[in-house]
């Protein structure tokens, strides 16, 4: 742009600004640069006047200020005289807890169907692709109201428990399905327990290690060590020994019918429950095509090359297709956790308490700092998926195709 | 030799055996079962489970469906007819039809209006969706569908859009005219046509002429404000998403950041948060005094949306395209417009399709979120006002599952057009 307003050559002239190639993407870039200043200035010209006519300016002093309101679901300890603060950060721990469960079982949803439909069998395959479609072509807004109506509707109360006669109840005695929400076992945390998570986060650790090494151990002298029962061993033995050695420090809570609720055990709102169970489903349905699509972009000279080579069925899926399905499958996944985390901002049609229902909901209403809370609202999801997709980049150079 | 051959073997046969048929297990259906259902154990084990889920779906749902009631005036009515036996009381659509597809405000009398602009969107996409089977001219109808459907269902005098079309045919002459002088000058030249027609038909649009009665714009609602929403929405963001594609694309770097800040920013973000902006939050951004409709700054957001998802989409159909095409460009002479005019875009457009109508689909899904700014289209409408209306509270099943059929039968019905559409467009042979 100093080209403009200072020109280098004695033969220039101005409408070369517009006809010379050299210097038209700078004449293009200023226009932009200026119209876009000017946008801005505009907006934020009105914004001035609009907050001086309404008596109001941006400030984040709310946030301090007591929230007055409740949150049935919470992670950390929130009272309705706890902050508006608090209750964001309540409401933030909702969504990565809605967001963390819903894409394990998305997870878990979408590969065994995706699976499925490759399915020799007919019948399995015209009914994955049934449930596919299904829950494609469905907005994931109405389901998540379908399976809300069904948690508060359909399900029955807790004093249909009661009595020598029931009409509902508990499953193996201890989970209890409510129109108030799912009562399942809680464990105690009693003294002595931290040692066995310490042993059992050690273990997985150990179980990583013995596979790198058995991985390391096939690279270099061709030996195969077996994988599936020292893996599992590695996992649970050290574990449940030290949990009988420190005296069995774990106990469980289960729910009990008492008075017109049930006590104890952990509750798990039917909001929670309808969100978690309908993104599940929803994205699960994208999950299968994405791993469909993978496992259908390795060619089938691969699998004749690995059985040509002399690999079992078994080994072949595990050697040859999965490492290079995965690498198809992968990058359309993280997106779909992304998706994931973003659609479950729908919490507030169902009220469960997540960033969006408390900071962009109820403490927008309460204060009327609507540009604060929806800025601060932007900043947090553009923050999770800025950090999804710097790991998805991490992934994607990782298994990247080297090519010498 | 023959004949010596003949004496000195005992028996040969000289004709061929009659084929048999195959074994029963080897043709037919049983054949077809035993491939296809049960070929090893794990595999009959699998079809023994989904027939059991299969009886399971069918034992709830068909006698709910078949023994629904289509008549009744509220649920209480309902109960009584089914007399505790299963059934779906489905007359709460036929009840509520109406507010179901036109909202609870629209004019009863006026319903023929959003019909016929619904029934012409056929005829106005049919050209554009089938054009090798169509003749072009009907293309000319498409042009004209906008202002048509807007005048429709928002009423009022026919002059403004019609001006407004005038304007846009002027435009498009002066592009025509200008052409040879530049691809930029000629849009600088249809733009200035363009605004010069605006300001016009805002001076002498109070004329009168074949005036339907005015609908406003808060007054849409239901399947037709889904409807509305989508079409409007995917129909704007296409040029805005080719626009900002080719910025991302850029060698300008302020052009080129503009676009990619732009792009990331609207897709970080759920459309929720963008629909609270358009609903409390523009309103401070434009001049004091102006007092704008929540549906079109809800279009706006939803548009803006859009477009960042769609320029993603057509940034790859961009990235697919060999280096050579470019150079091809180049070597021919052609600037940078005529370039991607007449080379570039329509390859990316074609590799883009299946991307774009996936956006579409998940917009389309996605304009139910306005349900929750309070906007009433069709699941506001069964949320709010008929599940709150004494006659129907409680009639859950029917309804969510009417709406979740109209929007599968849209969805389903256009990702299907789309991979027709991929085989059709089809032209390398492979």
């Amino acid at each position: 742009m100093t080209i403009m307003t200072d020109p280098q050559q004695e033969s220039f002239r101005p409408s070369m600004l517009l006809n010379d190639t050299r210097y038209r993407s700078y004449t293009f870039q200023f226009i932009a640069l200026m119209v876009l200043i000017g946008i801005i200035a505009y907006l934020g010209y009105n914004l001035v006047l609009n907050l001086r006519a309404a008596g109001l300016n941006i400030s984040y002093e709310f946030l301090g200020e007591p929230a007055g309101y409740d949150i049935n679901q919470t992670l950390v300890e929130y009272t309705s005289r706890s902050s508006h603060l608090t209750a964001a950060i309540v409401g933030i721990l909702n969504t990565l807890l809605v967001a963390f469960l819903a894409c394990a079982t998305a997870t878990i949803f979408g590969v065994i169907a995706g699976v499925l439909r490759l399915s020799n069998n007919w019948l399995v395959r015209k009914l994955m692709s049934g449930y596919v479609e299904a829950f494609r072509n469905v907005p994931v807004l109405i389901w998540i109201i379908i399976i809300f109506t069904i948690m508060t509707a359909v399900l029955p109360a807790p004093s249909a428990f009661r009595g020598d006669d029931p009409d509902a109840s508990m499953i193996l005695g201890s989970v209890a399905f409510t129109n108030r929400g799912v009562y399942v076992p809680m464990p105690v945390w009693g003294p002595g327990s931290m040692v066995v998570v310490v042993t059992f986060i050690l273990s997985v650790i150990g179980v990583f290690a013995y596979r790198r090494y058995a991985k390391k151990l096939l690279y270099a002298t061709g030996k195969l060590l077996p994988m599936g029962w020292p893996s599992l061993a590695i996992l649970f033995v050290p574990s449940i020994l030290v949990f009988f050695i420190m005296g069995q420090p774990i106990t469980l809570d289960f729910p009990e019918l008492g008075g017109f609720n049930f006590r104890g055990g952990l509750q798990i709102g039917a909001p929670l429950i309808a969100l978690w169970f309908a993104l599940s489903i929803y994205t699960g349905a994208f999950i299968a095509e994405n791993v469909r699509a993978g496992i259908l972009a390795v060619s089938k000279g691969q699998t004749e090359a690995a059985a040509s080579l002399g690999l079992r069925p078994r080994r072949i899926m595990n050697l040859v297709i999965l490492p290079q399905a995965l690498r198809v499958i992968i990058p359309p996944l993280i997106s779909q956790y992304l998706n994931i985390t973003k659609n479950s901002s729908l919490a507030i049609a169902v009220g469960y308490a997540d960033i969006t229902a408390t900071l962009g909901g109820i403490t927008l209403n309460q204060t009327g700092r609507a540009i604060e809370c929806v800025l601060l609202l932007m900043l947090f999801y553009l923050l999770i998926s800025l950090g999804i997709s710097a790991v998805m980049n991490i992934y994607n150079n990782a298994v990247r195709l080297k090519e010498r | 030799m023959s004949d010596t051959h003949a004496e000195s073997v005992a028996y040969v046969r000289d004709t061929m055996l009659p084929e048999t048929p195959p074994p029963a297990a080897e043709t037919g259906i049983t054949k077809w079962m035993k491939k296809n259902l049960f070929a090893t154990i794990p595999n009959s084990v699998l079809t023994v489970a989904a027939i059991v889920v299969i009886y399971f779906l069918l034992a709830a749902t068909l006698p709910w469906i078949l023994n629904g009631i289509w008549n009744a005036t509220s649920i209480r009515e309902c109960r009584e007819i089914l007399d505790g036996a299963t059934g779906g009381c489905f007359a709460v659509l036929s009840d509520r039809w109406n507010q179901l597809l036109f909202g609870f405000k629209y004019p009863s009398t006026e319903y023929w209006r959003p019909a016929l602009a619904f029934l012409l969107l056929f005829v106005a996409a049919a050209p554009v969706m089938f054009f090798k089977y169509l003749p072009r001219q009907m293309l000319l109808f498409t042009g004209v569908y906008p202002f048509l459907a807007f005048w429709l269902i928002w009423g009022g005098s026919i002059v403004p859009p019609l001006l407004l079309l005038l304007g846009f045919v002027a435009a498009y002459v002066a592009f025509k005219a200008l052409e040879k002088r530049g691809f930029g000058v000629a849009v600088l030249g249809g733009l200035g046509v363009l605004v010069v027609a605006i300001l016009l038909a805002g001076s002498i649009g109070k004329i009168e002429v074949l005036r339907l009665e005015q609908v406003p714009s808060r007054d849409m609602g239901g399947f037709m404000l889904n409807m509305i929403l989508g079409t409007v929405c995917v129909s704007l963001s296409i040029p805005i998403g080719i626009a900002l594609a080719l910025g991302r694309q850029s060698d300008m770097p302020i052009i080129k950041w503009i676009c990619v800040v732009f792009i990331e920013f609207i897709r970080g973000v759920p459309l929720i948060t963008l629909l609270f902006v358009a609903n409390v939050v523009l309103a401070y951004f434009l001049p004091p005094g102006t007092t704008f409709d929540l549906i079109i700054r809800v279009i706006i957001m939803i548009t803006a949306f859009a477009s960042a998802y769609i320029a993603e989409v057509i940034r790859g159909g961009l990235a697919a395209l060999p280096r050579g095409q470019y150079e091809a460009g180049d070597s021919l002479g052609l600037d940078y417009a005529q370039a991607m005019r007449l080379i570039i875009l329509p390859q990316a457009l074609k590799i883009s399709i299946p991307g774009i109508v996936n956006v579409a689909v998940g917009l389309f899904k996605d304009t139910t979120l306005v349900s929750v700014i309070s906007m009433f289209d069709l699941v506001g409408m069964i949320r709010g006002p008929i599940l709150a209306s004494t006659d129907w509270n409680g009639v859950y099943w029917e309804l969510f599952g009417f709406a979740a059929l109209l929007f599968f039968v849209v969805c389903y019905g256009v990702s299907q057009y789309s991979q027709w559409l991929e085989r059709e467009l089809n032209t390398d042979h492979r």
